[in-house]
């Protein structure tokens, strides 16, 4: 189908040898000389106020070499958005919720640390606290932030057409609520940094992050110097999927306490702390009714969220724009109604978790589809694609489906599952359910209002010619976007995978905003093919010149060189070449000029071999308020179907089969798409059926730990039937988009519309575990 | 007061004085520079930590130091001989099993302790020896598929 070398194969991942043999090296494997432990004391209140902190008694403590508080760190107000800067780095007037940082201290090793953090004295004054959204709501709540009444973080209110009278025309309309839980990343890498100053006041910081962009200008803004007296590492990364996307109290601390004693100072999350800086998926409440006429056709939806946002807003106010503008597709409206609430609590911050802000509402708006479709007497899956976008069409909020093989996906599931043989023909305890979603390709704004490049790459040749460095400060997080841009820099050069290098994760490197909302691939890789070409494209200047050609006849393949696709007369190049490295066992031969060869020349030429390149998207998205949130140069999307038994005796579900088709545009490593794939059906089984942090009545984190917050085990797992399909995105580079988050969207769905097919009951509060399907079962017997 | 302790680590005998309260992992960790062995929870529940003592897979943190005396240790780092990837490593390298590889170290030895007992396991028998190692980024199939073929080059090994 295609004529490429690289792209679309099955290439194993560069990093793969490292990884599988303990080399690579993550955070907390880092050590420096004289490196110091910080340790950081945490609220055990969930709402108080600071009447006095004494830090004396820790301070004399042998082995204590710093501690830093509000007074010594600053008021700097920081966040994710600038809108909404509601953190500083330390609580000074009042703690939020259990786990709000108070201080932080530095000692010669952990036991010490931990010593010196029990001997700090904090005299509090409890205030009333509010744990539940809908009580932080009334009059009368306990307020969290003197500038948010009603402890509202952000207000949504969007209309796209006349909802009322269009739903008024309706045959038919069907409401629904459904309610998540908070859930937690469950990334095993536990968050970590190593910060060192250097003499001239310049810091490195080591970290695990999906963002080293965003962490360097957070760092730097809140220690008050120079963006560019900050140079963030990303070492390996052992997950992030949301959480890891802002700077850390771990990462501010730990500078501000390397500066002050002039030492390495290194420090990493417990387990539980990782739980209470949280900053994953929020708690969403949906409300929605969906008209639609009586032969299916889908007219209008009414969606209202509230979301529990916890004590700071961290990624809230994109969040719960996500909410509204991800259900804007794939199906087409005439017109959609949303209102959305982000309410703050004394709980941990919730923020970003792969599928940001869309997963909830999916789940909720994938049931209602279902349920809408049995009253019109319809199937699931003709119900969906009568309704399907395809390529070329504008969502009611002005979402751009640039590509979309969603019906495709629909159409690919259906018949992988033998949909047509199983639905409504299964025995009672067994059921098949369906549903889709699709999600952005790389958000069309950055973060802070700028008119910044997303992504900028640097390609340096080594003076040999024989390995192209790819220079970028993209996140390698486990994804599989070093080995990416490794194929798209190889395909583009015309050379083998085995000549490529990547560096990455590194702020000095080039500019990039990083690993979130699905974007490294399209805008990463743009930048790449970009800086591949510009290499390309002066190599063969030198070589026209020098061989007295018009450089649009030479092209590059395999890692050789063609004149008007033959070898041409380059025996002078050659000749060079092979004087120049005399006693080297590597000469090059062939009836083609190699890669090396022609780069060596232009080496030779030019001085070292160094192309750029760079991405932004153009202007994106509507007029409207909040037209930014869900923008993106490209969608991709996904349909699944799932099979479940229910023991109709004890309400426990066992997923037999999931099948999954997802529309990645070309896939550029396709074994690294079904890693996604496959991966996010995981997290979504998870979350579905298991997944809780849960708060005891003074707002503690009960279950802070992998045993007691349980993620999906390999017993849990079924093997999923993993479909690619592939469009040709005209917006993402060779027609590539995204997969690691629109992945997740129809799994939750997927479950619960299997289910309700097993049991006749319809779950509208997660995680559906035994208890409460055993419970909703019974309701259900009762009722009859 | 701190103990000394002989024990073998990946086939070298090791002498060393151990904390009474430091756990195996933190010896390998930090005394023994061996960061391959990963600390994910320090609770047993997550495995990443795993190591395989005396031919058992067992979680590092929850085992003192001071218990791994007169024992053999196999961590990550002594599975490849010379350089060449044990065929459980190429399986995981060629099948897609590692993600972002925080989990492998402790997937691959409960792999290798699986089949030392076990050479031709059921996919069931795999999925049950690898529960106790939690992998957020997989969804586990990958490395299911990785193990079987690890199962088949090493038969393909001993019969050749």
């Amino acid at each position: 189908m295609t004529e490429f070398q690289v792209l679309n194969t099955r290439a194993p991942r560069l990093d793969a040898p490292a990884k599988a043999t303990g080399r690579a090296k993550y955070a907390d494997d880092l050590s420096m000389p004289g490196m110091l432990y910080a340790a950081i004391l945490q609220s055990p209140l969930p709402h108080a106020k600071i009447l006095h902190i004494d830090t004396s008694k820790a301070l004399k403590l042998p082995g204590v070499k710093a501690m830093i508080t509000a007074k010594e760190a600053g008021l700097v107000k920081y966040g994710v958005s600038p809108a909404r800067y509601d953190e500083t780095l330390f609580a000074h007037d009042k703690v939020r919720y259990v786990g709000d940082e108070i201080a932080a201290l530095a000692a010669v090793d952990q036991a010490t640390a931990q010593e010196a953090l029990s001997l700090i004295k904090v005299d509090y004054e409890e205030l009333p606290a509010v744990f539940d959204m809908f009580e932080a709501m009334k009059e009368g709540a306990p307020q969290i932030h003197n500038e948010f009444p009603g402890n509202l973080t952000a207000e949504v209110h969007q209309e796209f057409g006349d909802t009322d009278a269009a739903l008024a025309e309706c045959d038919l309309v069907v409401d629904h609520t459904f309610l998540n839980k908070r859930q937690d990343a469950a990334f095993i890498e536990p968050h970590s940094c190593l910060a060192v100053f250097d003499l001239d006041g310049k810091l490195t910081l080591h970290s695990s992050t999906q963002v080293p962009h965003y962490v360097m200008r957070t760092v730097a803004m809140v220690l008050q110097i120079p963006v560019g007296n900050v140079r963030v590492v990303k070492p390996y990364v052992g997950g992030g999927f949301g959480p890891k996307c802002e700077a850390t109290p771990l990462e501010m601390s730990c500078a501000l306490l390397a500066r002050l004693t002039g030492k390495p100072v290194k420090m990493t999350y417990s387990r539980e702390q990782v739980f209470l800086h949280s900053r994953a998926r929020h708690q969403f409440y949906a409300e929605m009714s969906l008209g639609v006429k009586k032969d299916g056709t889908m007219v209008a939806l009414k969606n209202k969220a509230v979301l529990d946002g916890g004590a700071y807003t961290s990624f809230g106010i994109a969040t719960v724009y996500y909410s509204g503008s991800l259900l804007g597709g794939p199906y087409k409206l005439q017109a959609m109604k949303y209102d959305g609430y982000r309410v703050y609590t004394n709980k941990p911050a919730c923020g970003a978790q792969r599928g940001h802000g869309g997963v909830a509402h999916r789940a909720a708006f994938e049931q209602l589809l279902d349920m809408t479709a049995e009253k019109l007497g319809i199937d699931p899956v003709e119900m969906r694609l009568k309704n399907i976008m395809t390529t070329g069409d504008m969502t009611v909020n002005q979402l751009d489906m640039s590509s979309l093989g969603m019906k495709e996906c629909v159409e690919a599931v259906r018949d992988n599952s033998d949909w047509k043989n199983k639905k409504g023909k299964l025995p009672k305890g067994k059921g098949i359910g369906m549903a889709c979603g699709f999600f952005v390709s790389g958000a069309g704004y950055p973060i802070y209002r700028s008119d910044t490049y997303h992504s900028t790459v640097v390609i340096k040749v080594s003076e040999d010619g024989g390995i192209a460095n790819v220079l970028t400060g993209s996140a390698e997080i486990g994804q599989g976007s070093d080995t990416a841009m490794a194929m798209i820099a190889a395909e583009t050069l015309g050379i083998p995978l085995d000549n490529v290098r990547v560096v990455s994760g590194d702020t000095d490197l080039s500019v990039d905003l990083g690993a979130y909302s699905s974007r490294q691939t399209l805008m990463t890789g743009h930048a790449t093919k970009e800086a591949a070409e510009h290499v390309r494209a002066q190599i063969a200047a030198y070589l026209a010149e020098a061989m007295g050609c018009d450089p649009a006849s030479i092209s590059f393949r395999n890692g050789t060189v063609r004149f008007n696709g033959g070898p041409g007369d380059f025996e002078k190049i050659r000749t060079q070449y092979i004087k120049e490295h005399r006693g080297w066992t590597d000469p090059p031969s062939g009836e083609y000029l190699t890669f090396r060869e022609a780069a060596r020349l232009a080496y030779l030429k030019g001085g070292t071999l160094v192309g750029t390149g760079k991405y932004k998207p153009p202007r994106l998205g509507g007029d409207y308020k909040g037209a930014a949130v869900g923008t993106s140069p490209a969608y991709g999307c996904s349909a699944q179907v799932v099979e479940v038994t229910v023991d109709l005796e004890t309400g426990q579900v066992t997923v037999d089969d999931m099948t999954d088709a997802h529309d990645c545009g070309l896939a550029i490593n396709r074994t690294s798409v079904e890693g996604q794939m496959q991966g996010s059906l995981s997290m979504g089984l998870g979350e579905c059926l298991f997944e809780e942090v849960k708060f005891d009545s003074h707002g503690r984190v009960v279950n802070a730990s992998l045993g007691e917050y349980r993620i999906a085990t390999a017993l849990d797992m079924p093997n999923v039937k993993s479909i690619i399909v592939e469009s040709n995105e005209p917006n993402g580079p060779y027609g590539a988009k995204e997969v690691g988050e629109g992945a997740i969207m129809p799994t939750i769905p997927a479950i619960l519309n299997a289910i309700y097919d097993a049991t006749g009951v319809r779950i509208t509060e997660l995680p559906c575990t035994s208890e409460r399907l055993y419970m909703a079962m019974r309701a259900q017997k009762d009722k009859k | 007061m701190k103990t000394i302790i002989q024990l073998t680590v990946n086939g070298e005998p090791v002498e060393a004085a151990v904390e009474p309260n430091q756990t195996l992992l933190q010896f390998l960790r930090d005394d023994l520079e061996l960061t391959g062995t990963k600390h994910g929870c320090g609770l047993g529940d997550c495995g990443a930590c795993t190591v395989i003592v005396d031919g058992m897979p067992v979680n590092s943190c929850l085992v003192l130091a001071v218990q791994a005396a007169g024992r053999e240790v196999l961590t990550i780092e002594g599975l490849a001989e010379n350089g060449k990837l044990h065929p459980i490593q190429q399986a995981f390298v060629d099948k897609g099993a590692i993600q972002c590889g925080f989990c492998s170290p402790g997937m691959i030895l409960s792999a290798k302790a699986l089949l030392a007992a076990n050479p031709k396991p059921t996919e069931h028998e795999i999925r049950t020896a690898i529960s106790g190692n939690l992998c957020r980024c997989t969804g586990y199939q990958k490395i299911v598929e990785a193990v079987q073929e690890a199962v088949k080059t090493i038969e393909g090994m001993e019969v050749s």
